[in-house]
């Protein structure tokens, strides 16, 4: 279903109060992203990720997505960001500024990156110039639907992912265990 | 059976012969003497049947489409006239001999088995060129005589004189080869046919338009294959094959295949006056020099090698002169004596341990030794210096009374000049050809010094065959007068002006041969003992083969050649320095051109190779070196060709979408 | 609102994710850029799904796969990492060399020849 501009909304240059909070919350999220991956200081790297990451989650609530945004917070903020922080202590990171946190593949990936970003924003743009998301209807991601698709029509995929999760417990349990004396493999 | 049919088997056994020699050689021993010697004579006894049936005037003529070609038709036939049928008798029965001699010569050899197939099928070509009544058919047994000859010349292939002298006598044969082959291509162009008959019919009706570049064509490899000047080189140095093959190949047939061919096609020849004065120009040089050469030589089979070089010139002379029945005459008188002074000459180096001349003249009694051998060849040798009645007296008076024709001016088409040069070339000849004679039988049996050592009687095997051909060297010449209907019907008998004067100059050749060899008999001479083989007491075969590596001592003084030569016994020794000439006016520049491809192969063609090659691995060192391990450099590559991409696809989208 | 928005968003912040990915020299770095191309995903997901008004919501179900799949994704690949950390002592992206070419001493395409002709 392609909507075409609705008579109603006034065009670009006059943007309601979400598009506002949108852009001013999306300024703060790419901001805190840039910084997670340029800054020399590994932990404060991950901790400008949860900002990022809690940037997003109000993303999602401004477009109605409120059981995503809770999901994200719960598990990205929640469980990842910590699984990373216990990955930086594991291995010792340096605490306060490390001088070779980049490779020197800095200025190949600095090209690539410019490149990719001008190549998919000028696409995107130029494809989604004139289409408005219609966000004065019923919440698209409450709780209660999110649900009701999830178990009615999304079940199959929902159990698939449990066993994969089982999986990669599994794995991760496996990869690490240190290996008891007299057995090789 | 029909004349046909026998004439058809008599090429054919012996080629059955061979291919079953070859076959079962090294798996039945036993059988390699029968297979070897028994088709040879039942092709013998066949050939007589077939001249004997075909009566000398009439001519068969049998003949089947091999294939067709497109342009000029090949057949298979056969195209039998007196000559054929007579030539064919010679070959069998020579052939014959030479494998009856080959079975004690070579009695202990461990190749006898290949030689005995290749001599078989030396003989099934021969008689294929003799019977053939196409030209390219005739080729055919022409080549596979050249080929076979390169290997039996070879056979002892262990020394380098053997491998040597059967290149050369491969290649000078294929030098003249090849104008052959384009002579016979043109011949056939301008008659529209390879076959004998009709080309003889061309030619009679004047259909011939460039008679006289066919002719020369045809003379090259005539030239070649008959060991006439200038392509003569190879025949002296084929001596390093065994002894029953200069018999067979090198006095008797292959030699003589050139004559034969000339003989056949005479018409073609006749045709052009410029080529018939070629051919006695060069008969002429070729009879001089060769005697001359003769009277030079240490090794005896060298001897016999230049007089047979000599004697063809005696034909080819008969043939210029426009005589081919002479020619015809003289090539199977000549067959039989030369072939038997061969064979003789084998058992005499057998029993004398050395094939020196001068070590020979410094032992004596070897007459004794070998009874059989002395007899038959001085037979033969009478007959080479042609003295009545022997039958080389006969050959030859026919070939000079056929010059004296021709030089008084009685036969039409040829010019009297050619008849002049045979003739005054022929005289002198046969005045040297008793010299040399002489001084070979003087120097081999009147040697004076320690006696030969005993070894026995020769082979049986060997010494019979000597007398079977010791008939036809005696009798041959009498006999020609119930023969002349095979002879196109010409009588051959002397006349007797050149009679008088042909044997009077041999006698005077002879004497004073012996007047200077019992002069310098008389001085004393140094009693140094030459050198002889390392196992005299061994079969013929392997003394032959140690005694090519024997060095021939330096000029003796009592050699009557050295002081009759004078000043000319130096080059006349060396062949008259030819084969240096040879030497540097064709090997070093074909050597030299040989090493400059080699030079550019390497250096030009193999750095393109190398460089290509070297391109290639320096390109994969430089992909290589991308290889680096890290993860986020293949990482990096990867996504910037795919954005590449992705914006390439976006561009050409878009343009398309807006054209 | 504009459809741009959340899309050009994602679009950034997928570049910047992939700008950590090849530019940052420690593992746990890149996967936490990995984590922000993921999320950048999603969010493009979820945008998409709105404006779509699709009924099965095919889009956000995706999206919670996806944090689902990141989160395991994330587990595995620190075990992997302490793995990597505890048996080569370093967790640098740039140490793990074990596929480059191994370097010949002198490696010109002449040595290069006799390793061709020996393995020939």
């Amino acid at each position: 279903m392609i909507l075409a501009a609705p008579p109603t909304h006034p065009g670009f240059l006059s943007p309601t109060g979400v598009e506002i909070a949108f852009l001013l919350v999306g300024l703060v999220t790419l901001g805190a992203a840039v910084v997670s991956v340029t800054t020399k200081q590994l932990v404060h790297a991950a901790l400008w990720l949860v900002v990022a990451l809690g940037g997003l989650a109000v993303e999602y609530l401004l477009l109605t997505a409120e059981f995503i945004a809770w999901v994200q917070v719960l598990i990205y903020v929640g469980s990842v960001v910590v699984l990373l922080l216990f990955g930086l202590m594991l291995t010792k990171a340096p605490i306060g500024r490390s001088p070779d946190a980049d490779s020197g593949n800095r200025p190949v990936a600095l090209a690539v990156a410019a490149a990719a970003a001008a190549a998919l924003v000028w696409v995107v743009w130029d494809a989604f110039r004139k289409t408005w998301i219609e966000l004065d209807g019923p919440a698209q991601g409450s709780t209660d639907v999110t649900g009701e698709t999830l178990f009615r029509h999304w079940v199959l995929p929902f159990e698939a992912l449990s066993v994969l999760l089982l999986a990669a417990l599994v794995g991760a349990i496996v990869l690490s265990r240190k290996k008891p004396e007299g057995e090789r493999d | 059976m029909t004349t046909t049919t026998l004439a058809v088997l008599v090429p054919v056994l012996p080629f059955l012969g061979a291919a079953a020699g070859l076959a079962v050689g090294r798996t039945a021993p036993g059988f390699v003497r029968p297979l070897a010697v028994l088709p040879t004579l039942a092709a013998a006894v066949l050939a007589v049947l077939v001249a004997v049936r075909q009566g000398g005037n009439t001519v068969i003529e049998a003949s089947t489409q091999l294939t067709p070609t497109g342009s000029v038709p090949i057949t298979l036939g056969l195209h039998i006239d007196g000559f054929a049928a007579l030539v064919a008798v010679l070959v069998g029965v020579v052939a014959s001999c030479v494998q009856i001699y080959s079975t004690g010569y070579l009695r202990e050899d461990p190749r006898y088995a290949s030689y005995a197939a290749l001599v078989s099928l030396f003989t099934a070509a021969m008689l294929l060129v003799v019977y053939s009544g196409d030209l390219m058919v005739l080729l055919v047994g022409w080549e596979i005589m050249g080929i076979c000859s390169y290997f039996l010349v070879g056979h002892y292939w262990e020394t380098p004189e053997a491998r040597s002298a059967s290149l050369k006598a491969f290649l000078v044969t294929k030098l003249g080869d090849v104008p052959f082959l384009f002579g016979l291509f043109a011949l056939a162009t301008d008659a529209g046919t390879f076959r004998i008959d009709g080309i003889l019919s061309t030619v009679a009706s004047g259909g011939l338009d460039h008679p006289t570049l066919v002719a020369l064509l045809l003379l090259a490899g005539v030239a070649g294959k008959s060991a006439q000047f200038p392509l003569h080189t190879w025949l002296p140095d084929a001596m390093a094959g065994p002894t029953p093959v200069s018999a067979l190949i090198h006095a008797a047939t292959m030699v003589a295949a050139g004559i034969y061919f000339v003989a056949r096609l005479l018409p073609v020849f006749a045709a052009s006056a410029a080529a018939m004065t070629v051919l006695a120009v060069m008969a002429a040089i070729t009879m001089v020099g060769s005697a001359l050469a003769a009277l030079a030589q240490d090794d005896i089979k060298r001897v016999l090698a230049y007089s047979t070089i000599g004697q063809l010139g005696y034909m080819a002379g008969a043939l210029a002169v426009g005589d081919r029945g002479a020619a015809v005459f003289h090539l199977l008188s000549h067959a039989a004596f030369k072939a038997l002074l061969f064979l003789a000459a084998g058992a005499v180096i057998h029993a004398a341990g050395t094939n020196s001349l001068t070590a020979m003249s410094r032992t004596g009694g070897l007459a004794k030794r070998i009874p059989d051998a002395y007899w038959t060849m001085t037979v033969a040798l009478l007959a080479l210096a042609a003295i009545p009645p022997f039958a080389g007296f006969f050959s030859k008076e026919a070939v000079l009374v056929a010059a004296e024709h021709t030089a008084l001016g009685e036969r039409t088409g040829i010019p009297a000049g050619a008849g002049w040069t045979v003739l005054v070339a022929g005289l002198l000849t046969a005045l040297l050809t008793a010299a040399y004679a002489l001084r070979l039988w003087l120097r081999a049996f009147r040697g004076r010094g320690p006696q030969a050592p005993d070894h026995g009687r020769q082979p049986i095997a060997m010494t019979s065959v000597l007398w079977v051909l010791a008939i036809p060297s005696l009798g041959f010449g009498l006999g020609a007068a119930y023969l002349d209907d095979w002879f196109d019907g010409e009588a051959l008998t002397p006349t007797l002006t050149t009679a008088v004067l042909g044997t009077g100059l041999a006698v005077a050749g002879g004497a004073v041969t012996y007047a200077v060899w019992r002069t310098l008999a008389a001085r004393a001479v140094p009693a140094v003992t030459p050198p002889h083989v390392a196992h005299p007491d061994a079969e013929a075969g392997l003394v032959e083969a140690e005694a090519l590596h024997l060095p021939h001592p330096a000029e003796d003084p009592a050699d009557p050649g050295r002081a009759l030569l004078g000043p000319l016994h130096g080059p006349a020794a060396d062949g008259f320095r030819l084969d240096a000439l040879y030497a540097k006016a064709f090997v070093r520049p074909v050597l030299g051109a040989a090493s400059l491809v080699r030079f550019l192969d390497r250096e030009v063609v193999d750095t393109y190779v190398r460089g290509a090659a070297g391109t290639a691995k320096g390109l994969g060192w430089l992909v290589r070196r991308a290889q680096t391990g890290n993860v986020q450099t293949y990482l990096s590559a990867l996504l910037a060709g795919s954005v590449v991409l992705a914006i390439a696809a976006v561009a050409l989208a878009n343009a398309f979408a807006g054209a | 609102m504009h459809l741009a928005y959340p899309a050009v968003l994602a679009a950034l912040l997928f570049c910047v994710g992939l700008y950590g990915v090849l530019a940052r020299r420690n593992a746990i770095l890149v996967l936490m850029s990995v984590e922000l191309m993921l999320n950048a995903v999603n969010l493009n997901l979820v945008a998409f799904d709105v404006w779509l008004r699709d009924a099965l919501h095919a889009g956000q179900a995706l999206t919670l796969f996806t944090i689902a799949i990141a989160a395991a994704e994330i587990g595995i690949g620190l075990a992997i990492v302490l793995m990597v950390y505890r048996n080569r002592g370093t967790s640098d992206v740039d140490r793990l060399r074990d596929t480059a070419e191994p370097a010949e001493s002198g490696a010109t395409p002449e040595s290069t020849d006799e390793k061709a002709e020996a393995a020939a």
